[in-house]
């Protein structure tokens, strides 16, 4: 990755920000980086818009007018804004990066919530019987030695999975082989919808003791799996298809609560965080090589990975408020015509999560004519009308998202899931809230350090620390104060 | 029963500072983090006198050290938290809603963390306990009280409400450099505390009333620090055209 383009990642704090006045850097603009591994995506994929980072310089095209609205977020870069509109750039940011951050919060205690609801209401998730291929040891024995020793032996092999499993991703990723990706990903979010989904209504209805026919099981599965599959890998409703990317990571880290061996989930999830901190940050990790090369090919990547806390490309309406420079007019068109490029590249049924109006469009763009450019360049002229766009002034209000990897929520709620299983409530709370600070942190270094960043280890560790202490030191200490009704 | 006494439970100790959640502090998304890390200071320092109590072994079962001790570091970690909000607040005063005075938000703020530090307590010290209630078993089996939910219950949303208040306090007491309010958060914690070292004699009366009439001595003071007057107060109560209310604010 080029200096220029480290430059032009922003993050997700400032987005909201950067996004009104978007610099002329069409380049790189609008990739989303994301984390690509089935298992591993599990950094915050700062989903840069790839913004040019605020003390870029850029060529000015667009006529500034300072404290103007679209124009707010370039006053830092050094073209003589007064203090006071410095202030309201700041202010800007920390606004929208509260509401961004609340707008994580809520999935991810969604989520946990969905796996604590059910790991204390059917007992099917926690009953030990059967295990994963990947666990062959399977902590039978009483002796804590052994334990640990077969702990460590099932995380290293699932982490060796993972490993493999990254880099074929990668390979295929590298080479174009898009059609195998989306293979993949469509196939494993099939079983998920359909086996997964169908074994977990299957142990609700038993828990709850409800009985049902298979026909009318048969309909529900159907409706419920192929709406989800639409929505998760082509378009839907946004609420739709966050609730279903939810459901997904709740129901895998069901899955892994059930079938790891109660240490090894500990053990692993420490080495996930380890390795997610390697694969992101290390020059040569393989979450970053994919990050690049996405942010070259100038690529969303799969939605079916990601959760985002808005529509893509609404941001589009938004810079049109300003309307009268030409920067922006230009915007929307050289979007849609990196969309198009990117559908004759074979990726183009990838634009699940947009809305339709977006999907319109590009089938509008198709007169778009790009100027391919060195990322950080203004690439992009176009002779489309600024009409098209018009749409997209409905969704003004929600401004471009920040992107959460799948796999940080599936890890999340494995760790809060676990800790429930052993039934108390304090320990889970504690958990929580330490796992919500932890994320916090992460997207505060985020609008610090300005790259990609690994979601998991600042809250997974939280999460350990706060579990094993209060397990062992706090839990005796408020179990003898609230049976002796003593309160601090 | 038990399912009922979960609810009336949970329902008594949680309903008033859920419902003030609610209203004031959830369409704030910076007050909603500013509680979440306000309950995550609440937890270290629950976690450091935890391990002070486990360290020392021979006053384990001497629950008035481990209180006492709690409940300093409780209010140390109050005065951290609150030299983080001082440090954050060049950016936090312009971030939340433009037209609350900036006064006024030092206030919001130290109400907010107040009532993180009380829902974490809170929940800390009944979410286990109504847990057992929900069932199988109950409660008085084996020579204990019937009123033990209750009590704890009633104990609880006092804790959370004395917390708002010494949080509306305590920050304003730092901010104006006031010892003595100070000292009587810290004094009134102690008490309220020792207090409940009573409920294991089951003088619940005396452990109730007391901590109620701290409550109510609390919130008095927590409204003249607040900028109260008892003209205020009966303004607030009556009722008035929106309209109206800026200029009743001469």
């Amino acid at each position: 990755m080029s200096a220029n383009q480290s430059g032009s990642e922003h993050t997700a704090l400032m987005d909201a920000v950067v996004q009104q006045s978007e610099p002329p850097n069409y380049g790189t603009d609008r990739q989303t980086r994301q984390r690509p591994n089935k298992r591993t995506r599990s950094s915050v994929p700062v989903q840069g818009t790839g913004n040019p980072s605020r003390d870029d310089p850029s060529p000015p095209t667009v006529s500034r007018s300072p404290g103007q609205y679209d124009d707010r977020a370039r006053l830092n870069d050094g073209t003589g804004p007064s203090g006071q509109e410095m202030y309201m750039d700041e202010e800007e940011e920390l606004k929208y990066g509260a509401k961004h951050v609340i707008k994580l919060f809520v999935p991810v205690s969604l989520c946990m919530l969905v796996v604590v609801a059910t790991i204390s209401s059917i007992s099917f998730y926690t009953t030990k019987d059967v295990y994963l291929l990947y666990t062959p040891f399977h902590e039978k024995s009483s002796d804590p030695g052994t334990k640990i020793w077969n702990a460590l032996a099932n995380a290293g092999i699932l982490l060796i999975v993972i490993v493999i499993m990254t880099f074929i991703l990668i390979l295929l990723y590298k080479y174009r082989f898009y059609k195998v990706i989306h293979g993949w990903l469509i196939l494993s979010s099939l079983m998920l919808l359909f086996v997964f989904a169908y074994l977990y209504l299957e142990e609700v209805l038993r828990a709850y003791n409800v009985p049902m026919d298979y026909f009318t099981l048969a309909v529900i599965m159907w409706n419920v799996g192929v709406v989800g599959m639409i929505c998760i890998h082509w378009k839907g409703p946004l609420r739709l298809q966050q609730a279903y990317l939810i459901f997904i990571a709740a129901l895998m880290a069901l899955v892994f609560i059930k079938y790891l061996p109660d240490w090894t989930s500990w053990v692993v999830l420490a080495v996930i965080s380890i390795w997610d901190l390697v694969a992101v940050l290390t020059p040569k990790g393989p979450l970053r090589i994919l990050v690049e090369t996405a942010q070259e090919r100038n690529e969303q990547i799969f939605p079916a990975l990601i959760y985002s806390s808005a529509v893509a490309y609404t941001v589009v309406g938004m810079a049109d408020r300003g309307g009268e420079t030409t920067g922006d007019e230009t915007r929307p068109a050289a979007r849609q015509a990196q969309r198009q490029e990117r559908g004759q590249s074979g990726a183009g049924d990838d634009n699940g999560g947009f809305s339709e109006e977006w999907a319109n469009q590009v089938t509008h763009a198709i007169n778009t004519r790009v100027l391919a450019g060195q990322p950080g360049n203004y690439t992009a002229s176009t002779e489309n009308a600024p009409q098209q766009h018009g749409p997209f002034m409905e969704a003004d209000d929600e401004e471009r998202g920040i992107k959460l990897g799948l796999g940080d929520f599936i890890f999340y709620s494995v760790l809060v899931g676990k800790v429930s299983s052993y039934g108390d409530w304090n320990m889970t709370l504690a958990c929580f809230i330490a796992i919500l600070i932890g994320l916090c942190l992460t997207l505060l270094l985020l609008a610090i350090i300005k790259k990609a960043l690994p979601a998991l280890p600042i809250s997974i560790t939280f999460g350990l620390i706060f579990y094993f202490s209060t397990r062992e030191i706090v839990k005796p200490f408020t179990d003898l104060l609230a049976s002796e009704q003593v309160f601090i | 029963m038990t399912i009922m006494e979960f609810f009336g439970c949970s329902f008594l100790a949680f309903g008033p500072p859920v419902a003030m959640f609610a209203i004031t502090i959830a369409k704030d998304p910076i007050r909603i983090i500013i509680m979440i890390a306000s309950a995550f200071f609440w937890l270290v320092s629950l976690l450091l006198s935890s391990i002070l109590w486990f360290i020392v072994i021979p006053l384990r079962n001497v629950l008035i050290f481990g209180l006492v001790f709690s409940v300093f570091f409780q209010e140390l970690f109050r005065f951290f938290f609150y030299v983080l909000l001082r440090k954050a607040e060049f950016g936090l005063r312009r971030v939340t809603e433009e037209d609350t005075h900036i006064n006024n938000n030092r206030q919001v703020l130290a109400y907010v963390s107040g009532l993180g530090f009380g829902l974490m307590s809170g929940a800390f010290s009944l979410v286990d306990v109504l847990a057992d209630a929900a069932g199988p078993g109950t409660m008085d089996l084996n020579g204990g009280s019937e009123y033990f939910l209750v009590i704890s219950a009633a104990t609880t949303l006092c804790f959370i409400l004395l917390h708002t208040f010494w949080g509306v306090i305590y920050f304003s007491a730092l901010d104006r450099r006031v010892i003595w309010q100070v000292v009587y958060v810290i004094a009134s914690h102690l008490l309220v505390s020792c207090i409940t070292l009573l409920n294991q004699y089951q003088q619940y009366v005396l452990t109730l009333i007391g901590i109620y009439l701290v409550l109510i001595a609390t919130g008095v003071i927590t409204f003249k620090v607040a900028g109260g007057t008892f003209n205020s107060l009966k303004r607030g109560f009556m009722w008035r055209p929106a309209a109206s209310i800026n200029v009743s604010a001469e």
